[in-house]
């Protein structure tokens, strides 16, 4: 008797589903809670929940609940229980089962970069998308110089991405001090020896040197063809700065994204910060060009994944039509703001220390408080 | 706490440690506590999740130095 094959696959080729829009089932056999928290989401992705534990003696009941003739990927935390599964799925006469390969925790870390533009003099903007936390990042490259804005904690898809391009990583800035994942940015900037840019205002507690972002202070990457310009827009974070690249582009940090705005209560000051998001979204971004480019640092729903898995808007469509912009009353903005939010993002206030540099969890760890949704809009799930 | 019975599942990974506790489940009566040793930081979730939905109780549970110790009561 020969061995049924079952055959991995990677967070890379899940990504072509979800960015192709194309069918994909999935058995995800994690505990109930986890599923619930999170899962695998695309508009072609159909996915079902029994854990792992129901099916070790019969894995009839799954069989039952699987469509015909379509490929099946098994999904658990970190991959153990998924190759398990499928691998009984297999023995039973399955064809087409596949695992995740790393699990839940591997998708959480990968990440897909997208070419977003090539700059008027010469350069070129990468977007890189977390799929599976909604976290988005960038890099800027010209002239063999780069910078890097709201980095990762992993940092080997950069890595890869600077060797191709033969560029030397001179910034990395963080728009604001973040609360659902761990910055990649002091990491990157020792490595390279690059300059760390943060808000002084997010950054007052912080144990190691960095330099400040300031209004009317721009950052050249590539001898002086690509300006990035700071622009203080607080309000998610009381330091919250947005850039502006190559008069096209605005990285509107967690300030605005795509379906939603950002919530102002991760650092506890929800009420003290409701103004100034208020008059950041109706009163600062008002003012920019409607032509600028919105590039956030995050997406919570796969609807907000645009052509070739990018995360874009443009600033006029935006005011039309996403219903953060839309709240006229400012009571009524004030309570949807603060009042009803989703859950805060896993182990934010741990997240928020090690990104001041005040904890120093070790790698297993920093891993398991990344695990979740990033949960940092208004009107995520 | 007392125990019938004890698996030791440190240093193994999901689903061995659920494997090896159902297993030994299987050999105690009713009312007698299985003791089970885990170093999988998921096995808290999905052993307590495993328990409830098999009509098991998870009496108690502790962590120290990274191994965590769970004793579950047969239902």
């Amino acid at each position: 008797m020969t061995t049924p094959t079952v055959t991995k696959m990677s967070a890379k080729e899940v990504t072509r589903f979800i960015i192709g829009k194309e069918a994909l089932f999935i058995l995800d056999v994690r505990n109930e809670d986890a599923y619930q928290d999170w899962k695998i989401e695309g508009e072609g992705i159909v996915s079902i929940n029994i854990p792992y534990y129901e099916l070790l003696d019969e894995i009839e009941p799954a069989l039952k609940q699987l469509p015909p003739e379509q490929p099946v990927l098994v999904v658990c935390a970190k991959e153990g229980s998924s190759q398990f599964v499928a691998e009984q799925l297999a023995e039973a006469g399955r064809k087409d089962v596949f695992y995740l390969e790393g699990g839940m925790k591997g998708w959480s870390e990968y990440l897909e970069p997208v070419k977003i533009a090539d700059l008027s003099q010469g350069g070129e903007l990468y977007q890189f998308v977390r799929m599976g936390k909604g976290c988005l990042s960038y890099m800027i490259i010209s002239e063999g110089e780069a910078a890097i804005i709201d980095s990762a904690r992993m940092t080997d898809a950069y890595q890869q991405l600077l060797a191709d391009k033969g560029a030397v990583l001179t910034h990395v800035m963080d728009t604001h001090l973040h609360a659902d994942h761990i910055s990649g940015g002091r990491t990157l900037a020792a490595k390279y020896d690059a300059q760390y840019h943060l808000p002084p205002k997010d950054a007052e507690e912080v144990t190691f040197d960095y330099t400040k972002l300031v209004e009317g202070s721009n950052i050249v990457v590539g001898k002086e063809e690509i300006i990035v310009q700071p622009i203080y827009t607080p309000g998610h974070t009381i330091g919250s700065t947005s850039f502006i690249i190559d008069d096209q582009y605005l990285l509107s940090g967690d300030i605005l994204f795509i379906e939603s705005i950002g919530r102002p209560d991760l650092a506890g000051l929800a009420e003290d910060w409701v103004g100034d998001l208020r008059e950041t979204l109706y009163a600062r971004y008002k003012q920019l060009p409607e032509h600028l480019m919105v590039l956030p640092a995050h997406f919570a729903s796969p609807s907000e994944l645009g052509e070739d898995g990018r995360v874009a808007g443009q600033l006029g469509v935006l005011y039309q039509h996403n219903p953060g912009l839309h709240i006229h009353d400012e009571e009524e903005f004030r309570r949807t703001v603060t009042e009803n939010l989703p859950p805060q993002p896993h182990a934010y206030q741990d997240i928020r220390k090690t990104n001041m540099g005040k904890l120093e969890p070790d790698e297993d760890t920093q891993r398991e408080m990344e695990i979740g949704p990033n949960r940092c809009a208004v009107h995520d799930n | 706490m007392n125990h019938d019975k004890l698996v030791d599942a440190t240093g193994l990974a999901c689903p061995l440690p659920i494997v090896r506790t159902k297993k030994a489940m299987n050999e105690l009566q009713s009312g007698q506590v299985l003791e089970v040793h885990a170093t999988d930081k998921g096995s808290k979730n999905d052993l307590s999740a495993w328990a409830k939905s098999t009509g098991h109780e998870l009496v108690s549970d502790t962590e120290e130095n990274g191994v965590y110790k769970f004793w579950i009561k047969k239902g």
